[in-house]
């Protein structure tokens, strides 16, 4: 099956081949310049939080900077170091750069989902949908390709033989092996009240009269806010970005996993990085915000929903760059606490908790109650958590005193 | 909530309201107004001195070369024509080239030179395009009839006023003033243009009042176009 989109329901002709091939189009060049944008937007905010100018030489406001870095980048001597290994070398960037451009393939960037064509936009005198692929598994793709791009940033560390890309590396796939299972875990609370892994379906859960018409019936509110706030944690976790960027700590590892390289290889791991920053905004935006969703005011209805979701998604890259303005990075040891013992317990927690509500609704039961048990459950949990935790460094701290390795 | 105090600091400075949100970055000058004032100390390109009476100081003893740690400096000395001397003394600099892809500006050859021939002026903006250019030779180095530095077709001069006062104004990390029985004493020779620099103060002279700097854009004005006499030794 190829997907949901009624496009390619029935028979496919040439039309519909021309009018996919044009959203790819459409969905690769909106990301470049979206990342074109994301580098500029991000150094410019980012000098104002830190009493600077930031780019003001390439164009207006310095807006083409992003241009003549990257041209620039094209013209630089490419680099191989003669301890690398050279395959692997020249493949990281690759991977870290393909599931980039892949995630935002199941994006959902515009679309009328109250109405009975579900989201469906004319094109051509075509029905489809405004996101190049609706694949049933969407979420699942998520997931996947940030787990692939792990393996950019490891294998690059790994095969530049040096020391600071290694630790980087190291660092990088103990970070994001962690973060992810708070992240995949977050998304699970999504899916259990969505009921679909396809993103086109959760957005359209998502659609609709709000509570009391006033609060919208987006999953931030569904899901009780605690997923989405440790999807925000964990997926900046997962972007390495500040204050989670240990894998590229400058003023430890130089310049972390990607130290040794240089020219348009280098340009590409920052081209995925800024890619998937962005992508991971689009991602929460349409998981947690309703995607295009979003009060229509005049003229035609479909121009709102990709009007709504760019307005979504700068409130979170202004997040991103606001978080890395303003806190210092996380100590290497912080960071897995952080992981481990509160983001994992809490995102497992809520999710039974939520997989509880949605039993007892079906049985009938008295929610009421099924929520009390489950919170009761949950304190008790953690108290058991804390308890261990305690006692494990305390008896470290023993050991430490009579100098014996536990 | 003392976590979010950051952040409320942060976001603060986009609209320029906390104590510390003024942008301090000065915008380069080709956008508006006068370029900022030189500091006195400030290592830009070289130029070789010449005595009041037009002879180089140049001795040609190479000391500068020596102990040059990015060896850009390339000397050689010859015995002065006895008829037409070019300098005071048995020697002089026959050839004097210093390579600027090489030159990190340390100024220790000015604190190696035993005539202050060479100094540091205050020219720094000298964007050469080949390899050629970047060297300068000693016609191009040393200073003109009046004592300024010689202009090359590639070098901005646009604030050649507020410079070429200053251009004697070069200071020795070594100086004499380090010394209590150096101040008020005059311990360097003249300068073509410039004359004799006044004898360095004692530092407990205290500094003249630094006016409040409200606006980022006050120390801009100040300095350009006035060709200050050059009456303090560099110390204030």
């Amino acid at each position: 099956m190829l997907g949901l989109d009624p496009l390619l329901v029935g028979d496919i002709g040439l039309a519909e081949v021309l009018i996919v091939l044009l959203k790819v189009l459409v969905t690769f060049g909106l990301l470049l310049v979206s990342v074109l944008f994301m580098i500029w937007f991000e150094r410019k905010l980012h000098a104002d939080m830190s009493n600077r100018l930031g780019p003001n030489r390439a164009g207006p406001f310095g807006i083409l900077q992003t241009l003549a870095d990257g041209i620039k980048f094209f013209f630089k001597e490419d680099l191989i170091p003669d301890r690398a290994d050279k395959r692997v070398f020249i493949l990281a960037p690759f991977l870290s750069l393909v599931p980039a451009f892949l995630v935002f393939s199941v994006i959902p960037i515009g679309g009328v989902f109250t109405d009975e064509k579900q989201g469906a936009v004319r094109i051509f005198g075509h029905d489809t949908f405004l996101q190049l692929a609706d694949p049933p598994i969407g979420v699942l793709l998520i997931l996947a390709c940030s787990s692939i791009a792990v393996y950019g940033v490891m294998l690059a560390g790994w095969s530049s033989g040096s020391k600071y890309p290694l630790l980087g590396s190291v660092r990088a796939t103990a970070q994001m092996v962690s973060y992810e299972a708070a992240l995949g875990l977050s998304v699970v609370a999504v899916v259990l009240m969505a009921g679909s892994l396809s993103t086109h379906d959760i957005v359209m859960s998502q659609a609709g009269d709000g509570f009391g018409g006033i609060i919208p019936r987006w999953n931030v509110v569904v899901t009780g806010v605690v997923p989405f706030v440790i999807f925000v944690i964990a997926g900046t976790a997962e972007l390495n970005r500040p204050p989670f960027d240990l894998v590229e700590a400058e003023q430890e590892l130089v310049g972390g996993f990607h130290t040794e390289y240089s020219s348009i290889r280098f340009a590409l791991f920052f081209l995925a990085e800024f890619m998937n920053t962005v992508t991971m905004s689009a991602i929460i935006v349409t998981l947690f915000l309703g995607g295009p969703a979003g009060p229509t005011f005049f003229g035609p209805d479909w121009i709102w929903g990709p009007l709504w979701f760019v307005a979504k998604l700068f409130i979170f890259l202004f997040m991103f760059v606001w978080l890395r303005a303003t806190l210092p990075r996380f100590r290497y040891d912080q960071l897995m606490d952080l992981g481990w013992k509160v983001l994992i317990p809490l995102a497992l927690g809520w999710m039974l908790l939520l997989a509880g509500l949605n039993i007892a609704r079906d049985e009938g039961w008295n929610t009421v109650v099924v929520v009390a048990v489950g919170f009761a459950a949950m304190v008790g949990a953690y108290l058991l958590l804390t308890g261990a935790m305690r006692t494990s460094a305390q008896r470290r701290e023993g050991a430490d005193r009579e100098g014996t390795s536990v | 909530m003392g976590y979010l105090e950051g952040f409320k600091v942060t976001f603060g400075k986009l609209f320029k309201s906390t104590d510390s949100g003024r942008t301090v970055t000065v915008p380069y000058v080709k956008d508006s107004g006068p370029k900022r004032e030189k500091a006195d100390r400030l290592h830009g390109r070289h130029v070789l001195n010449r005595y009041e009476d037009g002879m180089e100081k140049c001795i040609g003893c190479e000391l500068c070369a020596g102990v040059c740690p990015a060896r850009c400096i390339y000397v050689r000395g010859a015995d002065n024509p006895p008829d037409d001397p070019v300098s005071p003394g048995e020697r002089y600099g026959f050839v004097y080239e210093i390579n600027y892809l090489r030159c990190i500006h340390c100024d220790l050859c000015v604190e190696a030179c035993p005539t202050e021939a060479i100094t540091e002026s205050k020219l720094f903006e000298f964007s050469f395009t080949n390899r050629q250019d970047a060297i300068y030779t000693k016609a191009e180095l040393v200073v003109d009839d009046d004592g300024m530095p010689q202009q090359l077709p590639w070098e901005d001069w646009s604030d050649m006023e507020a410079v070429a006062a200053k251009s004697s104004q070069w200071v020795r990390a070594t100086s004499a003033s380090g010394d209590a029985d150096y101040v008020g004493v005059v311990s360097w020779s003249g300068e073509l243009g410039f004359g004799v620099k006044p004898a360095e103060q004692a530092q407990a002279v205290p500094p003249p009042p630094r006016p409040e700097n409200d606006d980022p854009t006050a120390g801009l004005s100040h300095g350009a176009g006035e060709a200050e006499p050059i009456d303090d030794g560099g110390h204030h």
